[in-house]
């Protein structure tokens, strides 16, 4: 019978050698339960760096950062029922929405497991005083202090974006940057400087036991990372300005850019109607709203918006002839009420006959620009009309239109510059002539551009022939601005021509009464504001206001560019606005004679003219 | 008093096993340690510390070597074939008592309650039967294969059995099965052995993992086995990739399906059991008549076997699944540690294989193991202090615990053959049987591989009523074998 002992021991260590074979398996060889074991016994206590603050060019706070705080709960530790009447009191909700979030909680019972959620976000602080002082009833509640936005100035809400917490959307996007619970800027500025706002986040490693008490800190805090906070970015706006600009446009549709020439800064930049700052740091609530709202408040029109130019754009064909020699400053052409070619015509406002080229800008003649862009397509110099008109595109671009200016705001739109190979198809080729694109002459046709672009261009001018970049990021300690930004683009026109054009704009503002300048009304006595009216035409009702200026005449401080959707005349509108703007910039108030204008802009409701397009 | 020191005695200490009683010290130690270290509290108390369970366990500890020390030095051990029937009788009753008077913890009623002393009269009912077990079959006319004596043994160990199932106690009432080795040794056909052992897998595979995979295990049992009776061994040669391949079988089957967009399509209407059952009837036939060539016997009743395994693991699965009633259900789960915790199927397994798994290969270090000190295994004094061991002391820290076992039983069977007498002799396998029990279903527990039934580590778990129970199980045993060593 020893045999059988023999037999019954092998069978002992059969069952002992598979139960070591599995421990060694477990233990050694498989890390899945290592990774079991952090997972239930080590919290990462996340702490979350302060964002950086935006600051605009004079060193005013746009966005800073103030304390919120939220209602955690861990669901797990709730145990018995609590009074939920007081809890409700001290937080101004109601008991049910208490009972509901129970509800929801016990449903979730599996995936939530001993993790703490967000109760209620934002309690304002005296509540949470208040439920800070009776915490000690409701066991598994927690307070949960964050920071978040706050804005000093009601300015400039669609330029600085808001910040929200991300969704699975955006932690897909960005594997390894982000978890549920942090916050990143989804729009305008926040989004752009994400990288240097956000900060590095830290994090404390604690123990916990299996009731999600915690124990201590994980080897003494060795392996805790300290937060890191955001870099705080300086604006090259102007927040006083910039909350004008949006007070001026109030109720109107459209758009209000201000450049500084010199550096190409931009000092202001309005679209409007837009997003008041208010309601940037809860966005979520009022998301819906912003959505369905038929002006498009999120629509950043400043960049986005391709408009018509209108007959701002004449000045450009002007110095394309100039430079091309197609006709001289003292060139003199008839206007007939327009200009006549075969049975058509393309009208024009009355005014004295014929004039030359100051005169034409100061008087925005259509008749004398039909005249130079025939010219420039027509000139003998090229060999046909595409090679003339490529030639007139290349010019045009050389202004900044038709392309992303290469700011550093996102989502620049290009606007569009028509080419040959674009009328060719259109119009099969050979199929137009100069006369056929006549429209191109005063800034209608298929030329589009954005408020930016007129803003750059209005800068290229006060320069007498180049631009910088636009940019909203100032160069300061913290953040350094590429060298794109601090370099000159000279336009393809000798900067010689200019003056001239500048004469016409100064002529145009300041010109005497019954003289036949288009924009008096921009007049500031002692600025010298130099400017050019548009009125576009377009498909969508009235005419827009279109608007541009600089000042001072020599040595310039401010472009400015307006865009007044609908409004109609550009004298009307976009002029006011624009030359208060520049009137406040540079005289830091309104003069009296001019209060009575600031007042009916200020005022004034535009809002009715504009047609909504139905979906 | 009158048996000790006598003249012709050979010296008293030298007559014990010293082996068996050191190796006995060590695992009392090293749980009295290992309960030190579950304790879950950040303070750490003294390890003598009364209100704490390890200072109890010290008590338990220090009462136990004094028991041993009554047996060894204080006890006849003369007596114990005379006082086995009045022991089986007087635990049968408090096994029944039990039911009725005991308090109940954890669902079941089998605690005895005096003042601050708990107690499991199912700990002392194993020294009993071992100790009647022993008196009947030691007797010169006793022959196992006889039916009379083998219904009257199976009546000794079943009547314990059941009455601690009815106590709600499955784990302590499956310890009576390990008997069964005993049995083996004194004579037991081979085959009965075999079958039982067979049953026992099937069920509880059938309940722990797949329908799968509890078939396709008996089958290669059975396979082997017919090949290794066969005349000719080269069958395994075809035997062993094939179970190789149908092992593997569910894992390639769930690869494919994963690559397969048609939900229609041929392929996913072949499930793997339809081929393992197809692979088993293509193969009877022949084994069957080369069993008929070569006159083997064994191969047709290894087949009706492996029928009998397949239709027991079905009826398993389908009365478990169609047949009971809900409640029903959940009390066989719940007895089978299957469901009985509210976090999930499986909580405590897996959390108890955290706790092993991260212990490494050679453990955090004693008192640094997070889980078992955070209290994330449930029970981990007592049922799941093998955790802690796994965890603080890792890989080699098991490898220690499960040699002393191992040492532990061998060298109890290996006195017991020695042994003169049959009484000792029987004894001794019942002792070492009820230590592999225990061992196999509770480490087995831990590590996910037995369904969760909840029985204490043999010297190492916390807990009086079972540390007095194994003592005076192993120490008769010693005290057994001393007084046959002091006469040779």
């Amino acid at each position: 019978m020893e045999n059988r002992r023999i037999k019954l021991i092998i069978g002992l260590l059969v069952v002992i050698g598979i139960y070591l074979c599995r421990l060694f398996y477990i233990q050694v060889l498989d890390d899945k339960y290592e990774r079991g074991a952090d997972k239930n016994s080590k919290v990462y206590n996340t702490i979350y760096p302060t964002r950086g603050i935006i600051y605009d060019r004079n060193g005013k706070i746009l966005v800073g950062n103030k304390v919120s705080y939220n209602l955690m709960i861990t669901p797990s530790e709730i145990k018995e029922e609590f009074d939920t009447t007081a809890l409700a009191a001290v937080l101004d909700i109601t008991p049910d929405f208490i009972k509901e979030k129970m509800d929801e909680y016990a449903k979730k019972r599996r995936s939530i497991g001993f993790r703490t959620i967000t109760f209620l976000k934002q309690i304002p602080q005296e509540n949470y005083i208040k439920f800070a002082e009776i915490a000690y009833r409701f066991p598994g509640f927690t307070g949960q202090i964050r920071s978040i936005r706050d804005y000093p100035y009601n300015a400039g809400g669609n330029l600085l974006g808001y910040v929200s917490e991300v969704d699975e959307k955006y932690i897909e996007k960005h594997p390894d940057e982000y978890k549920a619970g942090d916050y990143a800027g989804k729009t305008g500025i926040e989004a752009a400087r994400e990288k240097d706002l956000r900060g590095e986040k830290g994090y404390n490693i604690l123990l916990r036991n299996s009731k999600n008490q915690i124990e201590g800190h994980y080897a003494d805090g060795m392996f805790d990372k300290e937060a890191i906070p955001g870099n705080n970015i300086t604006t090259t706006i102007d927040a006083e300005l910039q909350h004008y600009g949006q007070m001026l446009m109030n109720n109107k549709v459209g758009s209000l850019v201000a450049i500084e020439p010199s550096t190409g800064e931009i000092l202001t930049m309005v679209s409007s109607p837009g997003i008041d700052v208010d309601i940037l740091t809860d966005i979520g609530k009022h998301y819906g709203n912003i959505v369905s709202d038929p002006y498009k408040p999120m629509y950043n029109r400043a960049v986005q918006a391709p408009y018509p130019p209108g007959s701002v754009f004449k000045i450009v064909n002007g110095l394309i002839g100039l430079q091309e020699g197609v006709f001289t400053p003292q060139t003199r052409y008839e206007c007939k009420n327009g200009y006549h070619f075969g049975k058509n015509r393309l009208g024009c406002h009355s005014h004295k006959s014929p004039v030359d080229f100051e005169e034409s800008i100061m008087m925005s003649c259509n008749a004398y620009y039909c005249y130079v862009l025939r010219g420039i397509l027509e000139n003998p110099r090229y060999g046909s009309i595409d090679e003339a008109t490529n030639r007139w595109r290349e010019y045009v671009m050389s202004f900044g239109f038709g392309q992303e200016l290469g700011s550093d705001f996102p989502a620049e739109a290009r606007g569009f510059i028509p080419n040959a190979d674009y009328y060719n198809k259109y119009y099969r080729k050979g199929g137009w002539k100069a006369t056929t694109v006549i429209s191109i002459s005063i800034g209608q046709g298929e030329i589009l551009c954005t408020p930016l672009h007129l803003a750059n261009f209005s800068a290229t001018l006060a320069n007498r022939g180049y631009y910088y970049t636009p940019h909203i990021i100032k160069d300061s300690e913290n953040i350094k601005i590429d060298d794109k930004y601090k370099e000159r683009h000279y336009t393809m026109v000798d900067t010689t021509h200019f003056h001239k054009v500048i004469g016409g704009m100064y002529l145009a503002v300041n010109s005497p009464p019954g003289a036949g300048g288009t924009a008096s009304m921009a007049a500031v006595a002692g600025l010298d504001i130099c400017g050019k009216t548009g009125t576009a035409q377009n498909p969508h009702g009235n005419d827009h206001s279109v608007f541009i200026c600089f000042a001072p005449k020599d040595n310039p401080k401010i472009a400015v560019a307006a865009y007044v959707e609908n409004a109609g005349w550009g004298g009307s509108w976009a002029a006011p606005i624009a030359s208060l703007l520049t009137e406040m910039y540079l005289n830091g108030e309104i003069s009296p004679e001019r209060k009575y204008m600031e007042k009916r802009m200020l005022e004034s409701n535009l809002l009715h003219k504009i047609t909504i397009k139905k979906k | 008093m009158g048996y000790l020191g006598g003249g012709n005695e050979r010296g008293l200490l030298k007559t014990i096993d010293w082996s068996l009683v050191i190796c006995y010290l060590i695992l009392v130690l090293i749980g009295w340690v290992n309960i030190y270290a579950s304790i879950q509290s950040t303070e750490i108390s003294s390890i003598f510390d009364w209100g704490a369970r390890s200072g109890k366990q010290f008590i338990w500890i220090l009462t136990s070597l004094v028991l041993a020390g009554v047996i060894l030095f204080a006890i006849s051990p003369r007596i114990y074939d005379g006082l086995s029937i009045p022991a089986y009788i007087l635990t049968i009753c408090l096994l029944l008592a039990v039911i009725f008077l005991g308090i109940e913890v954890k669902g079941s009623r089998s605690w005895f309650e005096f003042g601050p002393i708990r107690f499991q009269p199912a700990e002392i009912s194993k020294i009993a039967t071992s100790l009647l077990l022993a008196r009947m079959m030691s007797r010169s006319d006793y022959r196992i294969t006889r039916m009379k004596d083998f219904i009257k043994t199976a009546f000794v160990i079943l009547l314990p059995m059941l009455i601690i199932v009815a106590q709600s106690e499955t784990g302590s009432a499956l310890v009576y099965v390990g008997f069964i080795f005993m049995l083996y040794r004194e004579g037991l056909s081979g085959w009965l052995l075999a079958i039982i052992g067979l049953i026992i897998v099937a069920f509880i595979l059938t309940l722990i993992t797949s329908t799968y995979t509890a078939i396709f295990v008996m089958t290669a049992l059975i396979t082997i086995a017919i090949s290794l009776s066969s005349k000719h061994r080269y069958i395994l040669f075809i035997a062993i990739p094939v179970l190789f391949l149908l092992g593997f079988l569910p894992e390639i089957y769930s690869k494919i399906s994963e690559n397969i967009d048609n939900p229609e399509s041929f392929i996913l209407k072949i499930k793997p059991l339809y081929i393992l059952i197809g692979a088993i009837c293509i193969a009877i036939p022949f084994i069957l008549m080369k069993a008929f060539r070569e006159r083997n016997k064994f191969a047709p009743f290894a087949i009706i076997t492996l029928i009998g395994a397949v239709v027991l693991i079905y009826s398993t699965d389908f009365i478990f699944n169609n047949v009971l009633q809900d409640h029903q259900r959940k009390r066989i789960e719940v007895l089978l540690g299957i469901k009985d915790d509210p976090m999930g199927v499986g909580y405590n397994v897996n959390q108890a294989m955290i706790a092993i798994g991260s212990g490494g290969f050679s453990g955090k270090g004693f008192l640094n193991g997070t889980q078992t000190t955070y209290g994330f295994v449930p029970e981990q004094s007592t049922d799941f202090i093998f955790c802690t061991i796994g965890e603080e002391w890792g890989f080699l820290g098991c490898l220690v615990v499960l040699g002393l076992y191992v040492f532990l039983i061998w060298r109890i069977t290996s006195d017991a053959e020695k042994s003169r007498e049959a009484f000792t002799r029987i004894y001794g396998y019942c002792v070492a049987c009820c230590l592999s029990m225990h061992l196999f279903i509770n480490i087995g527990m831990t590590l996910g591989l037995m369904p969760v039934i909840g029985i204490p580590l043999p010297l190492i778990s916390y807990g009086g009523s079972s540390l007095w129970g194994f003592t005076i199980l192993i120490f008769i045993f010693i005290s057994l074998y001393r007084n046959e060593k002091k006469y040779f």
